[in-house]
């Protein structure tokens, strides 16, 4: 799974801009999944199984969308400025490179700040792609941009851009991979426009209705020094939402997701975040209501160019999705 | 068969004008709506009003495997509604939609379904005190004027009051947002071309949430959506002479096609469309910059399971102010290059085939 993760968050995909990850996905998937399409959004669509009497048609999404920047303009000395897609953070900006869908490379620079140490915000900064004026700027306003930097391990640890969500979207994969026979209909979800403000989620729920919703997504971890208080660590196994700042997780769906890791032995971390959400909130409210929650991997550094996770909550995470998909659903 | 090419004349000129000078701020559309349907119901297989005020035409094509294919501009404009009757003519007020307070003092406006006209007064500069002349002004300090005769009520709405002028390149006129959109959409119905199915939204609520285009996408079900409205230039030099990296749109130089705001990213393909389409027709056209701001294509777009949808607009300086100023010639070519469009639009335009 580790040559995975690292195939997926080395691909370009901004939100809206989804191509690349798509491709990567659906020849993935293609033999792992009883039928696959694509809708007019551009969601992944992949169902594994048929229900069965005692089964349930669930959705479980994983947005494969990634924060990015988008120019805005082109100045005379040929400079890109730029505006954010999803919520990039201008500390995180700061010095960092960026690739745009055409393979031109920059790097972030900022205007003088108004006041010493401070980072400027994301108008006072632009992109520097080596151009030496404006004819000269491979880059046209409109281009997106995403994060450009290489996977690595870190002994336990695996550090790489957009781990939010391609860790989500691997632990998807290969549950695909693990799952049969079971008497559930599910419908795994590969959504687009996340980091927007969950759209992709937001109209293949609709599209599918769906009796079980999930989402499979990063929390941001608070095991680092002087860090925001939040308990979740990294290496204490995958957490489970119990709410985030725009949604209650489905109390039923917390008791089913917590007796599936206890009867699998899978230790479980629990997810109270005060900031934030992730595709759950869309399904939630589809149409007459959908019992959601969420399967959330524990990351540092969310939204930088290095965000870091323990690879074993991750395989964890897919024991625990395994488990909690391949018998019957008990919402009781 | 391509429907005939709209041109923009007296006719379409007159009929800007009247719908720029009509009222009907966003919940109080009645106006423009009349204006609508008495234009579009000779030219439409169906118009519907909606429960929530939408107008809704259906203009079907002929031949097989029509895309349904709605293009959406929004009736309704910024304005006031009153809120509090303080005597002797003076009415309090909120705004509805968008409006910098610093655009209201000393402005007439037309209040209730009667125009009656009044004026957004302030203190003098020979009575205010230093502290005053620097802040801007509170709505809660400002009230709408209409002299003791005056009668109105609260929740009865206003609008500014000025009125449209043609002249020479340029249209000066309030609700240029979206009333050139509703032009350029009534146009389009009425000059349909037989390859699609065209659904026409003209739609309420707009300004305050994307709220009839909402229920309108939700009727229609189309295979894409064109948002058609207008958007800010801010485009004047500046005052030392250096590169402004912000002005949204410039005038004159064409229809304002969008890639990226707040509500929505538009669809990849219908972004290249619109561009291949324009480069194949040499029709001027500009990408509005990426960045804040919305239309009504935020809200088709998540519809039931999902809509392509892309935005243009027609540029304008000043934008929710008294007074907005468009280019003629940036309406013509946006007025073009959608007609151009939907006569190349095809079932199978994603798959290229």
């Amino acid at each position: 799974m580790k040559q995975l993760i690292q195939n997926l968050t080395e691909t370009f995909s901004p939100s809206g801009y989804e191509d690349a990850i798509r491709d990567l996905i659906l020849a993935e998937i293609k033999p792992l999944a009883d039928e696959t399409r694509v809708d007019t959004l551009g969601n992944i669509i992949a169902r594994k199984g048929e229900k069965t009497s005692n089964g349930q048609r669930v959705m479980v999404a994983a947005h494969m969308d990634e924060i990015g920047l988008i120019a805005t303009h082109i100045d005379e000395a040929g400079f890109v400025r730029f505006t954010t897609i999803g919520i990039p953070f201008p500390r995180y900006l700061l010095g960092g490179r960026v690739r745009f869908a055409s393979g031109v490379q920059g790097v972030i620079g900022s205007e003088k700040p108004d006041k010493k140490n401070e980072i400027p915000p994301v108008d006072g900064l632009f992109i520097d792609v080596g151009a030496l004026n404006k004819k000269d700027c491979p880059v046209n306003v409109g281009d997106v941009a995403a994060f450009d930097r290489p996977f690595v391990e870190m002994g336990t640890r695996l550090v790489a851009k957009s781990l939010d969500n391609r860790a989500g979207v691997a632990v998807a994969i290969e549950t695909m991979r693990r799952l049969g026979g079971g008497p559930n209909e599910v419908y795994f979800v590969f959504t687009v426009q996340e980091e927007v403000g969950v759209r992709g989620a937001t109209v293949s729920a609709y599209g599918l209705d769906p009796q079980v919703g999930l989402a499979i997504d990063v929390t941001p971890a608070g095991d680092t020094p002087n860090s925001i208080r939040r308990d979740i660590a990294l290496g204490k196994g995958p957490a489970i939402k119990i709410k985030d700042s725009q949604m209650l997780a489905d109390p039923k769906v917390v008791a089913w997701m917590e007796r599936a890791a206890e009867k699998a032995q899978i230790s479980i971390q629990r997810e109270v975040l005060t900031s934030g959400s992730t595709d759950a909130r869309a399904i939630q409210l589809t149409r007459s209501g959908v019992p959601t929650g969420g399967l959330v991997l524990p990351c540092r550094y969310v939204h930088s160019p290095s965000e870091m996770m323990d690879y074993g909550d991750v395989e964890n995470a897919v024991e625990l999705l395994t488990a909690m998909l391949n018998g019957p659903i008990d919402l009781g | 068969m391509p429907g005939t090419l709209p041109t923009i004349g007296n006719t379409q000129f007159k009929l800007l004008e009247k719908l720029c000078n009509a009222c009907a701020v966003s919940g109080d559309e009645g106006e423009v709506r009349k204006m609508v349907l008495e234009e579009v119901k000779p030219y439409a297989d169906e118009v519907k009003v909606d429960a929530l005020g939408n107008v809704l035409v259906t203009k079907l094509g002929s031949g097989k495997n029509r895309p349904r294919v709605m293009l959406d501009a929004h009736m309704d404009e910024v304005g006031f509604i009153l809120v509090s009757d303080d005597g002797d003519g003076l009415y309090g007020f909120q705004t509805v939609g968008g409006i910098d307070p610093r655009h209201l003092p000393g402005k007439p406006v037309l209040v209730g379904k009667e125009h009656l006209p009044g004026v957004i007064g302030m203190k003098p500069i020979h009575l205010a005190n230093e502290d005053e002349l620097k802040r801007k002004p509170s709505i809660d300090s400002l009230r709408i004027d209409l002299g003791p005769k005056g009668k109105a009520k609260p929740g009865d709405w206003a609008s500014f009051a000025t009125k449209f002028k043609h002249v020479g390149p340029s249209i000066m006129a309030k609700a240029i947002d979206d009333r050139i959109g509703v032009a350029t959409l009534i146009e389009l119905v009425k000059n349909a071309p037989a390859n699609i199915d065209l659904l026409a939204a003209f739609t309420v609520q707009e300004e305050i949430g994307l709220r009839g285009a909402k229920v309108a996408a939700y009727a229609f079900e189309p295979d894409i959506a064109i948002a058609i409205d207008s958007t800010p230039a801010h485009d004047m030099p500046s005052h030392d002479g250096s590169e402004s990296p912000f002005y949204n749109t410039k005038l004159g130089l064409g229809p304002a096609i969008y890639v990226y705001n707040f509500a929505t990213i538009d669809d990849p393909r219908l972004v290249r469309f619109l561009k291949e389409t324009a480069e194949a027709e040499n029709i001027p056209y500009q990408i509005r910059q990426p960045g804040g701001g919305g239309t009504d294509a935020g809200a088709i777009q998540r519809t039931r399971a999902g809509v392509p949808v892309v935005s243009v607009s027609v540029p304008h300086r000043y934008t929710h102010s008294p007074i907005s100023i468009s280019r003629v010639d940036d309406w013509k070519n946006t007025l073009k290059l959608l007609h151009l469009a939907l006569e190349r639009i095809t079932p199978n335009l994603f798959t290229g085939n």
